[in-house]
């Protein structure tokens, strides 16, 4: 950071839409799983908008956005309703959306973020849920140059939910931070894909500068048209710089809505205040006030996943290193696999997770990135797997072979126990095999021995390679080098 | 078998049931009285006719197999915001003019299920917004009774089609009014249920806390026949009653004796027409005959506010609900300007007529920043107070009885120009629209030669109370079945 830069604090909030993965949209029956679809094969009269339609409210998704709010540690609001928001454009199929204005499901929640090893919490303002709209695709004529748009009405009316943070956001990597969390969570919880570049979480930022000190808040402006995470990350980072630049060079910030430039990689002026909507709230008269009984809301609240950060504190309590339990934690099937295996491994807890770790770290994210893949493709139960691990840990055969194992056993689904027997790969403890194999090495290899002689204490490992060589990695190493050492002092 | 149509419902079922006549036969007999008296009319927008003679001859079949509903077979007029799949409906407006609904109104299903024939789509003020359907795009309907005057809206279609021999039976819709009203300016019967009693899926909305189907008829019975078969819960209106429909025949033909009957003075306003006012006297007078209470010193004080109350409450729901029609996805659409934004514009500057652009604007207002709290919601609060002042009134009486309208039907273009005159129309009505309390304007006599009404107003979900009443009053009054003396034009 500049020295001028460091005078300033930057002021961000967020708004995140993130679009449910609920069976049916949220006031039809319509499938609200259009992915690779044909545009307007996923509309029936009510999403379209038509004469006479009348919402219904889909129950799952009210499930889903308490299951939020509760993740989220907001308060469930036991009376709640749904409001009209008013603005035209083409892709909002009545003219206005159902949305909810002030009674909102959720409110007064937080997230706690980590940057650079600074734990904080981030307020959340309110959880919301709305009607998505339908998407528009804007295109050119090829003969005429003329452009013109098409409606794919098939994502409107799937349900969308909008989480809105306080101000409490202080960096664009602390931004960043908060909205992989979030992400982290709502995967963990099941309510969404929350993938930003397919367009189910999207991020708005307002973001404002004041000098170090000040109490008062600065003029916040509008981000819009962050499609990645990066995005916003850049977004911000230059709109704080822009900021600072207008203030230090005497000016004012203009309250505004800017829009982000990949291209450009800048921020570019929208639409300023006067220009801002009306929307018009009122409460929609075709939907009863939502009432949501404590009975309801436990009934959710009993479906709430252990969440990232309980297991991240969780698995540092077995003994777990912050980036063991961060990385096993990140995603909730890798979790969950870490868990059972942890599981099927015997032994107190702490060296079962330490194992487990071990492995889930090592081969098996080595057979992950090889084939590209997540956890869920990974074709070992973890009954399986900890079957190889205990025959490892136990001494029955060693790393070596373990690994050779592993991947015998993901390429053909046999046991470790059966590929073992069968290829006679159990590992040579016994002295009297192994000395034969000592006696042999040290005969056939007398510059080695002459080295250990003179000191170099590296050429028993060479001479334990050679060991190792001749039983195709199958000797005890520990017991080689004993008898080594004995026979060279000998 | 000459002049079917000028049978009531439950006749004609009688007739079906016994052979005497097909409904086929019948609906030509109502079809041929439709090419007599329409061009004087014009009841209707769209007239269904192959439709219904198919549907006749279904109806038949039915009726032939023993599988036979109160409605099976019978002709009826179904208002032209009541969606019909693949049947045009317009609302009255020129934004729908060439409006297929690829799907049905839920009260339309339900008629269909009966085995009800429908002859055609009733003309209506735009989007329902009048009181006397002349604001309509495919011109104002006339009232049977005398062509040169309103048959009332915004059902007016519905209302002079049962006058005037066009249908059996109809259905129309009650924001503020709009059955009752003009059921009284035609001399029929008109039911605006309980909201929340009828689904409004299928119902082209103008204000949605205040828009409730109901059926208009030539006597009682016939209203009750159809409200037993569009009522009950609907899983697609989120703000139907899960309650299931009571039996409303249970209701019919009993006595009213001992029955406490509430008459508020704040309806007895200057601005009535005396000959009204006679036959309202006239009517309570034959309820107490019957053994009612009648208690005339009944006070609901901001009975004068619910006029306000509405006129902000129902634009700014409309201004919400009419933003769909931007000529992007269905109806009408001017693609003359150069861009999207204008085409938008000059879709809604052409599609929509003066009444519809004025309610827009009314409630765009209301609902602006620095105004909502001074319009809408204040008006929320007031229309508390009004279901308040009914809440109260109902732990006192059984029913409130007032007149229907002030005035008996007016001459066509005599207020069109003038919109709170126009408004006034309904000061009667609007109360209990906007405390979603069930109305039935029943008539009472007439004044000048013409129908007058008078309304009954229940309680919540009490249709079987206001329809005991009327019914008793129709049998001892006699007023019922008046057709009007309509010439073939």
């Amino acid at each position: 950071m500049t020295a001028i830069a460091t005078e300033y604090e930057v002021v961000i909030g967020l708004e995140v839409h993130c679009q449910l993965k609920t069976a049916s949209k949220m006031f039809c029956g319509c499938s609200a799983d259009y992915s690779g679809a044909e545009p307007n094969t996923h509309v029936c009269p009510v999403c379209l908008g038509m004469p006479g339609v009348l919402p219904v409210i889909n129950e799952k998704a009210i499930e889903d956005i308490v299951l939020t709010g509760l993740a989220l540690n907001c308060s469930i609001a036991p009376f709640s309703k749904f409001d009209r928001k008013n603005y035209h454009y083409p892709d909002l199929m009545k003219g206005y959306q159902i949305s909810q204005y002030d009674l909102p499901i959720c409110r007064d929640g937080w997230l706690e973020v980590e940057v650079e090893g600074e734990r904080r919490r981030v307020g959340i303002t309110r959880v919301h849920m709305e009607e998505d709209t339908a998407r528009l695709l804007h295109r050119v004529d090829p003969v005429t140059g003329e452009p013109y748009s098409l409606i794919d009405v098939n994502r409107s009316g799937t349900p969308l939910m909008e989480i809105v943070s306080e101000p409490d956001i202080r960096s664009a990597a602390e931004a960043r931070e908060y909205l992989v969390r979030l992400r982290q969570v709502l995967r963990y919880i099941g309510v969404s894909n929350a993938n930003m570049e397919e367009g189910d979480f999207r991020c708005d930022a307002n973001i404002s500068v004041r000098r170090r000190g000040d109490t008062a808040f600065g003029t916040k402006v509008e981000i819009k048209n962050m499609n990645s995470f990066r995005a916003v990350h850049d977004a911000l980072v230059f709109e704080a710089k822009r900021q600072i630049g207008v203030l230090e060079a005497g000016g004012r910030i203009e309250q505004e809505t800017r829009g982000w430039s990949d291209e450009r990689q800048a921020t570019l002026s929208q639409r300023s205040k006067e220009h801002a909507h009306d929307y018009r709230y009122f409460p929609e008269p075709d939907l009863p006030p939502l009432r949501l009984s404590a009975a309801f809301v436990e009934r959710v609240r009993a479906r709430l996943p252990e969440l990232p950060a309980a297991k991240v504190e969780r698995y540092r309590a077995l003994g777990l290193s912050a980036y063991e339990a961060a990385t096993l934690a990140e995603e909730r099937p890798r979790a969950a696999y870490f868990e059972q295996l942890v599981a099927a491994l015997s032994g107190d807890e702490a060296r079962r997770a330490k194992l487990a770790a071990n492995w889930m770290l090592g081969e098996v994210a080595r057979w992950l990135n090889a084939n590209q893949a997540e956890i869920d493709r990974f074709p070992l139960e973890p009954a399986a797997l900890a079957g190889l691990i205990e025959q490892v840990a136990s001494g029955a055969v060693t790393a070596l072979v373990g690994k050779e194992v592993f991947d015998q056993m993901v390429a053909s689904g046999e046991s470790a126990q059966a590929i073992i027997e069968r290829q006679g790969l159990a590992q040579i403890s016994g002295q009297d095999e192994l000395a034969g194999l000592v006696r042999k090495a040290i005969a056939a290899n007398p510059k080695a021995v002459a080295d250990y002689h003179a000191g170099k204490e590296t050429a028993v490992k060479f001479l334990i390679g050679q060991v190792m060589r001749e039983t195709r990695g199958r000797a005890n190493a520990q017991v080689v080098q004993e008898l080594l050492e004995r026979e060279l002092k000998k | 078998m000459s002049e079917l149509w000028r049978l009531t419902a439950h006749e004609a079922h009688e007739g079906l049931r016994r052979r005497e006549f097909t409904s086929v036969e019948l609906t030509q007999s109502v079809l041929e009285r439709v090419a007599e008296v329409e061009p004087t009319v014009n009841a209707y927008i769209t007239l269904t006719a192959d439709l219904a003679l198919e549907q006749a001859k279904e109806a038949d079949a039915k009726l032939a197999a023993g599988a036979a509903t109160p409605l099976t077979g019978i002709p009826v007029g179904v208002k032209d915001l009541i969606v019909t799949k693949g049947v045009r409906t317009t609302a009255g407006s020129k934004m729908l003019e060439n409006f297929i609904p690829p799907y049905d109104s839920h009260v339309y299903e339900n008629l269909r299920r009966a085995g009800a024939v429908m002859i055609g789509k009733c003309n209506m003020d735009e989007f329902a917004m009048g009181s006397s359907t002349e604001h309509s795009a495919y011109g104002p309907t006339r009232n049977p009774w005398n062509p040169a005057l309103v048959p009332g809206g915004s059902s007016g279609g519905s209302a002079a089609a049962v006058a005037a021999g066009e249908c059996l039976v109809s259905l129309g819709s009650d924001t503020g009014g709009s059955i009752r009203q003009p059921a009284a300016l035609c001399g029929q019967v008109g039911l605006d249920p309980t909201y929340g009693r009828v689904s409004r899926y299928g119902i082209i909305a103008f204000g949605s806390s205040l828009d409730q189907v109901g059926p208009i008829g030539r006597d009682v019975e016939d209203v009750a026949t159809m409200l037993d078969c569009i009522g009950g819960h609907d899983p697609r209106d989120s703000t139907t009653n899960p309650e299931p429909m009571p039996d409303l025949r249970h209701y019919l033909g009993r006595d009213i004796r001992g029955m406490r009957i509430g008459v508020p003075k704040e309806y007895f306003i200057s601005g009535m027409e005396p000959g009204v006012a006679a036959r309202i006297e006239e009517a309570l007078g034959v309820l107490e005959g019957l053994g009612a209470i009648v208690d005339r010193d009944v006070s609901l004080p901001s009975t004068g506010h619910a006029l306000a109350v509405y006129y902000i409450i129902a634009p700014s729901e409309a201004s919400a609900n009419l933003a769909r029609y931007d000529g992007v996805k269905y109806g009408f659409s001017d693609r003359s300007a150069p861009s999207m934004w204008e085409n938008m514009e000059q879709t809604r500057a052409k599609g929509f007529g003066n009444e519809v652009k004025r309610r827009i604007m009314l409630g765009t207002y209301a609902l602006s920043a620095g105004y909502y709290d001074a319009y809408y919601l204040k008006a929320q609060k007031v229309r508390t107070l009004i279901s308040r002042e009914f809440a109260e009134a109902f732990a006192r009486y059984d029913v409130l009885v007032t007149p229907t309208s002030p005035t008996v039907a007016f001459p066509i273009g005599a207020k069109v120009d003038d919109p709170f005159a126009m408004y006034l129309n309904d000061i009667y009505t609007l109360p209990a629209s906007v405390a979603g309390l069930p109305a039935i304007s029943v008539p009472c006599g007439f004044s000048e030669g013409l129908p007058v009404g008078m309304q009954i107003i229940g309680n919540f979900f009490d249709e079987g109370r206001i329809l005991q009443v009327a019914h008793a009053y129709e049998q001892a009054s006699g007023f019922k079945n008046q057709l009007a003396p309509l010439a073939a034009g």
